[in-house]
Parts: structure tokens; sequence; C-alpha cells
């Protein structure tokens, strides 16, 4: 770099072989972890896919998995665990409002969407052709 | 790799007081994040009009179990198999791709090309596999289903196959839609991310940035890359497990 004063960020992240070899290890866990969870989901889903009983229980849990792997992802692959706590927050807080705010959406406008169903028709013409075979809930 | 935030100063007045980056990132990186972030915006917007759908026709939607059963070389049904290696294959070349990276911390020339190209490489696998599954949801089964329609004022029932955007033989056509517009538009993320990579691996090769003295190119193309992964993670669980 010619100028001194333009200071080089990206020197900031190098490191010896020695903190090479740690952060090694702690990639190889992290694809442990996702793999597994990855597994157990996949199994999960094809033994109580069906099961009327299951259901809530599996929704939520999956939904807790994936945002287990999404933080896993973010914060060791993409580094920003290891970023400063105000760039963090700058780039997640915009996210948790947006995701409040369709959460609330979908939590208050889900009642309309079910009742006012102008396919309805079709939807009935539908099954009443495919028989049970198209339905499965 | 956490270094930096301990080492410099980190009072409010030297941080904002001009001169640095109060955030300790470059330019580069914080807009590829900037990007990052309102391509996420996009990919929630699009999985709650699914989720919205899917609620208001839950009972003609399919069971993604029933609609993904087809694995390469045999004639059996297995159910979400073939996306389980899919979702595998992509965490795995996140992982070569935050290999690459860390090896670049380490001005490892060598280590990056092996492991960008290993990226490379899943990447495409995963493209390959996504035109498969699209290959097979657009033709169907062997049964296909039935429908009905007035053509020339009169009711005509015909047996059709698979799904495109307008008919779908395993339940409602929005799902069709969805599924083509989501995983289409993540697919040409990836397909995008493997051009990307590309370039950039070619740039490894000639010792652009080993010249340069830092390896943050490969860092930033490999935040786009776990972006990629980190919204099929979504998609797998919204479309294939619920």
């Amino acid at each position: 770099m010619e100028r001194d004063d333009i200071y080089e960020y990206s020197l900031d992240t190098h490191h010896n072989e020695e903190e090479g070899k740690k952060v090694r290890k702690k990639i190889y866990q992290v694809l442990g972890i996702l793999s597994a969870v990855t597994i157990f989901e996949v199994g999960m889903g094809m033994q109580f896919s069906r099961v009327e009983s299951m259901q809530e229980i599996l929704k939520y849990s999956f939904i807790f998995l994936t945002l287990v792997k999404a933080g896993y992802i973010v914060m060791v692959f993409m580094h920003l665990g290891d970023e400063r706590k105000n760039l963090r927050w700058v780039i997640l807080a915009p996210y948790l409002v947006l995701i409040g705010y369709l959460i609330f959406i979908c939590l208050t406008e889900a009642v309309y969407a079910g009742e006012n169903r102008a396919w309805d028709a079709v939807v009935e013409a539908f099954k009443a052709v495919t028989g049970s075979g198209a339905a499965h809930h | 790799m956490s270094a930096h935030a301990t080492t410099k100063p980190t009072d409010v007045k030297t941080l904002w007081g001009g001169g640095t980056s109060p955030f300790g990132i470059s330019y580069g990186k914080m807009m590829m994040w900037f990007f990052l972030m309102s391509d996420a915006f996009t990919f929630s917007g699009l999985l709650t009009a699914y989720g919205f759908m899917r609620h208001k026709y839950h009972d003609v939607w399919p069971v993604a179990g029933d609609v993904f059963t087809h694995f390469p070389f045999y004639n059996g049904h297995i159910e979400l198999a073939y996306v389980a290696f899919m979702t595998f294959i992509l965490i795995a070349s996140s992982v070569t791709m935050v290999l690459a990276v860390e090896a670049g911390h380490r001005m490892d020339k060598k280590g990056v090309t092996i492991w960008m190209f290993l990226t490379i490489i899943g990447g495409a696998i995963f493209v390959g596999s996504q035109a498969w599954e699209w290959y097979h949801f657009i033709h169907g089964t062997e049964h296909g289903a039935v429908r009905t329609f007035i053509k020339d004022g009169a009711w005509v029932t015909e047996v059709f196959h698979g799904a495109n955007l307008k008919v779908n033989e395993y339940g409602h056509p929005l799902f069709a839609d969805f599924f083509f517009f989501i995983t289409g538009f993540h697919g040409f993320h990836v397909f995008s991310g493997v051009v990307i990579n590309i370039i950039i691996f070619i740039g490894v090769i000639n010792g652009t940035y080993h010249k340069r003295g830092h390896y943050e190119m490969v860092e930033k193309t490999g935040l786009y890359w776990h972006f990629v992964d980190l919204v099929w993670v979504f998609v797998f669980t919204f479309f294939y497990l619920l």
C-alpha cells in the first residue's frame, strides 16, 4: 500500500499455522453438527410426516433446528461471531425487525386468507376428480 | 481470527472520530454484508408468501415426501433421500469454502486453490442435482392425474403428467409455482455463485491476491457462498420437511 493513511483491515484476520489448526478444528466440529442435525431432520420427516399427533412437535422442532443450523452458518462460517459487536447488530437488528413484522402479518392476516377463498370452486372440482389421491392432510 | 476485535481500540471517541472504520472491516466486505441482508429480505418475503398460500390451501397442498421420491440409479422410491444428499453437498461445499478462507488467512496459496476447486465442484453438483429434480417434477409420475376444464363450451376430462406453472398433478398448482420460483431463484444464486467462484479461482491461480498481500476477495465470495447455503437450509425446511 502506497498510502499509509489507509488501514488495511483485511490484514487483521491473518493468523499463523497454530491458530489455523484451532480454526480448522472448529470448522470440522460445525460440519459434524450441521450434518447430524440434517440427518436427524430427514429421519424425523421420514418417520413421522404422516403421523397426525406428531405434526405440531415436528413443525416446531424443524423450525428450531433450522435456526440452530442458520446460527452456526452465520456465526462461524460467515465469521459474524468474530466481528465487532456493533457490526453484528447493524446486520442482525434490521433483520429481526423484519422477521417480527412478517410473523405479525402472518398471524393477523392468515384468518382472512383462510376465510376468503376465491379458488374454492376450483379446489372442490379438483378434489372431486382426483379423489383422495391429491389431498393428504 | 477474532484478534482484531480485541487488539484495536474500542472506545467511542476513537471509533467514530474518523480515519478508521468504526466496524473494523473493509468497505468491500461491509457492502457484501449489506447486499446479503437485502437478499435475505427477498427470500424471507418469498418463503412467507409460500407459507401464506400453503395455509390457505392446506387441504390440497401436496406432501413433499410424496413428490420428491426419486433417486438416481434406483427404481424404487425413497422419500427426501436425494434432497438430503443435495443439502449435504451444499453444506460440504460451504465447509470447503470456509477452509479456503482459512488457508487465505495463512497466505497458503496451494490450500486456497485446492479448497476453492472443491467448492466449485460441489456447487456444480448441486446445480446439476437441482436440474435433475426439476426434470422429475416436470415429467411427473406414470399414472398422472386427471383434470377437468371447459373447452369450446363443453367439459373435457384428460389425464396429465407432472407439473408446470399452470397445472400440478400432485396437488395445488401454486405449489408448483412456488417450487419453480423459489428453488429457481435459489438455483440461480448457486449458479452465479459458481461463476463468481470460478472468476476468483482464476485470480487465485494467477497469484493476484497473493501479490496483494491478502485473500480478502476469497473471503467476500465466501460470504456470498455461505449465504446461498444459508438460504437452502431454510428452503429445505419449509419446502421439503414441513
